[in-house]
């Protein structure tokens, strides 16, 4: 497992070397700059602004000079929030978001586990369509109509909880339950079909020839397996809600990195869009490696080559 | 379909309608009746917090590299210029106790207070300000606002290196030759310009020529404005917090003095959440968590007038449209003139826009002050009416004559033009409106929606037909407003053309007031009657304030001055 852990790890190298090299020139191919207002700044101005952020240089140079400072761990400096750099701003922001993703998606996993087996095992019953309905909706209802839909009912007109920032405890059931939502869902729907997937194998029917019980099947046997795909959704999610959404933290004003990906872009702020770029690429490349990991350790059959 | 599932799915519909129903009218409970001010006010006692929203995150708060209003709300608060504009418009000694011009208008003379202090505890004097001026016009620093607030100033152009056409310098950038001079005690501060300019007090007032600690600067470089601990200034507040897109905490600053009275600046600390969403901000509002919010949803404008906490006063700003001038399609004054009249713009500002702006009909709006009065008073003094009738009937017959005129009677063989916007605001259903409104001139429209950062830059390198514009003014003198249509300027987005208009615009360059007005009146004439733009809305701003929060004031630059504001604590 150590070689291939390594040979994964070489890979993942591999792989943020394109991602960056590929958003480098992308971003660089976009109209608009980073120096853009409504009233102009004076030619003189502007090329001094370009010069200070060596943006006068040509594009490969400039390539160059960027992927050399990345080997030492520079990632320069915003161009557009000025005097910060952009591992300060991440360094700072991820914590955030890191903390709201790792609630969220322990809410998630407690939720639509239970409930996906819950289904699973009350099949074609009330209940399995009743959660079936409920999940349908979680995953069709997009996350900027819940978070507006909690902010309103229970921001504006009930006071029950506080709007701005994660600053009590109190202050993540908001963000918390808009961000579980879509995975909660997700879950319950793989956690039922992969559970009946797995229901219907010649093991399981062993294991009820030999007179266990339903219940005693579902969890001991079956469960095991049939958690595998939940791994596989969990990995690549729990990288994506750690680098922040977008629109849950604006609209409860959490000062987490999910805004710093858009207005990067927005605002053609070149280091920050290389930065949280590679930041996302890496954190989706050891989530994999990880889930890998994990798949080995659940089922001893999977090869890890 | 089984009846059984029917049955299930007939049932979870309407537990779910309930459910929302219950949240609805426990909102219409909660929603109608805000508790009202129980205090007894024998023994009224002021909140130590007071909590507002003026806008999101800014980008930076030095106050020479900032060029966005969010970040100008905080600059008045935390810094003190050498002169400052108070409530009613009129500039008073701020930093400086007093000031004198020469009779040529060349030389200003600031004599600074006694005792003046950082916010950290070590003295200020007229050094510091020499050292800020000199700092914003450093090359390096590439500040936004150099060259509106210094170019002026005997010297810039030799600060910034002569730079040719394209912006490269010729010389060494010098900044020592820019005629801002504090005397040996530090007492006074004389400023030597290079040709007069009437409203200079105004530039001296703006947030830009902040003072800033150059120990502080030159040791932290750009990262100082970015802690609270590096973060040193001179106004009535300083920050005590800031975390990055979600507050800033400032504290009433023990070592203010200056032209603001200290016996009214009563509250501890001001906290600016720093809320980028409008609905947030509305939540934030109306469950008490803040005074006042800047940024109001503008779908619910309408339902909010009706409490009594909404206010719109109006900015210093103009929305209009540019034509291409180098397009041939608008090459014919009848066709600017058709496309400019076609126009309800009384429909637009209080319909299309919610009452949000006002309906413009001269190009310097309400507010900009004249040598005498207002600006846009005296227009119609001059004019006998606006340039624009108000009558939108027969505006349109107007514009429709003069489209025949120009040879295309009732549109026929005009060729459909495209009208370029960004998405914010009501740019998209002002764009709409217009498509709508052109078809009565037989005049096909098609919208180009282009994202915000490729926008401007598009607009200034003339890629476009017609394109929605507008400007908000750095101070008050119409200058500021008119000098964006001098051929030469980088603001002149339609590129205007017109030697009369730059005459005009040479000729107010001068210390004589009413020389001054009078030739700035004679350029917006010479603009208007050649139809190079097309004024359609005067900006307001709008805002939710409750009846709490007292002594804070709005001004006409779209500033919020919050160092006498107050509430008491419930």
């Amino acid at each position: 497992m150590g070689k291939y852990i390594v040979k994964r790890v070489a890979l993942g190298i591999l792989s943020i070397f394109i991602v960056a090299t590929l958003t480098f020139f992308l971003m660089n191919l976009v109209p608009g700059g980073p120096f853009v207002a409504e009233k102009s700044i004076s030619q003189a101005a502007q090329e001094a602004l370009a010069a200070k952020y060596g943006l006068d240089k040509p594009l490969f140079q400039r390539y160059l000079t960027y992927m050399g400072d990345l080997l030492k761990g520079d990632m320069g400096v915003s161009l557009r929030q000025r005097g910060r750099t952009v591992s300060d701003i991440i360094f700072s922001k991820l914590p955030v978001s890191m903390r709201l993703a790792g609630v969220a998606v322990a809410v998630a996993l407690i939720v639509g586990i239970p409930l996906g087996c819950l289904s699973a095992y009350n099949r074609g019953k009330f209940a399995d369509n009743f959660i079936i309905v409920l999940a349908t909706c979680g995953i069709a209802i997009p996350s900027f109509i819940t978070s507006v839909f909690l902010l309103y009912v229970f921001g504006s007109k009930l006071h029950i909880f506080p709007t701005v920032g994660l600053n009590t405890l109190s202050s993540y059931i908001m963000p918390v339950t808009a961000l579980a939502i879509y995975p909660a869902a997700y879950i319950t729907r793989l956690m039922r079909s992969s559970l009946l997937d797995v229901m219907g194998q010649d093991y399981i029917r062993t294991a009820r020839a030999k007179g266990l019980g339903n219940f005693v099947i579902l969890f001991k046997h079956a469960l095991r397996n049939a958690i595998l795909p939940v791994i596989t959704y969990v990995g690549p999610m729990l990288a994506g809600l750690m680098t922040g959404s977008f629109v849950v933290e604006k609209i409860f004003t959490i000062p987490g990195l999910g805004r710093e990906f858009v207005s990067s872009i927005t605002n053609r702020d070149y280091t920050m869009i290389m930065g949280t770029t590679i930041l996302l690429a890496a954190f989706i490349i050891t989530a994999n490696v990880i889930v890998d990991i994990l798949y080995k350790i659940i089922d001893p059959r999977i090869k890890l080559k | 379909m089984h009846m059984k599932t029917k049955k299930i799915i007939a049932l979870v519909l309407t537990l779910a309608l309930s459910l929302s129903m219950l949240f609805g009218l426990a909102a219409c409970k909660n929603g109608g009746n805000e508790p009202t001010d129980a205090a007894n006010p024998g023994q009224k006692k002021l909140a130590d917090t007071i909590t507002v929203q003026v806008g999101p995150n800014p980008e930076t708060i030095d106050p020479a590299l900032n060029s966005a209003i969010d970040g100008a709300n905080l600059l008045i608060t935390l810094y003190e210029t050498l002169l400052i504009i108070d409530q009613d418009n009129t500039v008073q000694p701020g930093q400086a106790e007093s000031w004198e011009v020469s009779p040529d208008g060349l030389t200003w003379t600031f004599k600074m207070r006694d005792g003046l202090k950082w916010s950290d505890g070590t003295d200020l004097n007229a050094k510091d300000f020499e050292y800020s001026f000199k700092r914003v016009c450093d090359v390096k620093l590439a500040a936004p606002y150099a060259e509106t607030v210094c170019s002026m100033i005997e010297g810039y152009n030799d600060a910034i290196g002569n730079p040719d056409e394209e912006g490269k310098p010729t010389t060494t950038p010098d900044l020592d030759k820019l005629n801002v001079k504090a005397s040996e005690d530090g007492k006074t501060l004389t400023i030597k310009l290079a040709y007069p300019c009437s409203y200079f007090d105004k530039l001296v007032a703006f947030a830009t020529l902040s003072p800033v600690q150059k120990a502080t600067v030159e040791k932290n470089g750009d990262a100082w404005a970015t802690k609270p601990e590096t973060y040193v200034c001179n106004g009535p507040y300083m920050i005590e917090e800031w975390v990055p897109g979600e507050r800033i905490v400032c504290k009433k600053n023990p070592y203010y003095k200056g032209g603001w009275d200290s016996t009214k600046i009563v509250t501890e600390h001001i906290k600016f959440l720093l809320i980028e969403d409008s609905s947030a901000a509305l939540a934030a509002y109306q469950n008490g968590t803040a005074l006042m919010i800047k940024d109001v949803p503008t779908d619910e404008i309408d339902t909010l007038k009706e409490g009594g906490e909404f206010y719109a006063e109006p900015i210093l700003g103009t929305y209009y449209l540019s034509f291409n001038l180098n397009d041939k399609t608008f090459a014919d004054k009848n066709v600017r003139k058709a496309l400019s009249l076609a126009l309800d713009r009384k429909y637009i500002a209080e319909t299309v826009m919610h009452g949000t702006y006002s309906a413009a009909y001269d190009y310097v709006g309400p507010g900009v002050i004249d040598a005498e009065g207002y600006f846009e008073e005296n227009t119609k003094k001059l004019n006998g009416d606006y340039f624009i009738s108000e009558d939108y009937e027969a505006n349109l017959a107007e514009a429709k004559k003069a489209l025949a005129e120009a040879g295309y009677p009732n549109g026929e063989g005009f060729p459909a033009i495209t009208y370029s916007t960004n998405e914010a605001g009501y740019h998209k259903p002002l764009a709409e409106y217009i498509q709508n409104a052109y078809k009565e001139l037989g005049i096909t429209v098609k919208i180009n929606i282009v994202e915000w950062s490729s926008f401007t830059p598009m607009r200034r390198a003339g890629e476009f037909q017609m394109a929605r514009n507008g400007w908000v003014m750095d101070y008050n003198d119409a200058s500021n407003m008119l000098e964006l249509f001098v051929s030469t300027n980088g603001n002149n987005d339609g590129k205007y053309n017109n030697k009369d208009f730059d005459a005009a615009i040479e000729k107010s360059k001068t210390a004589d007031k009413k020389v001054h007005f009078e030739a700035l009146h004679e350029a917006e004439k010479i603009l208007m009657d050649d139809y190079g733009i097309v004024p359609v809305a005067y900006y307001n701003d709008f805002w939710l304030q409750s009846k709490k929060l007292q002594g804070s004031y709005h001004s006409v630059y779209g500033y919020w001055y919050f160092q006498y504001a107050y509430a008491y604590a419930d």
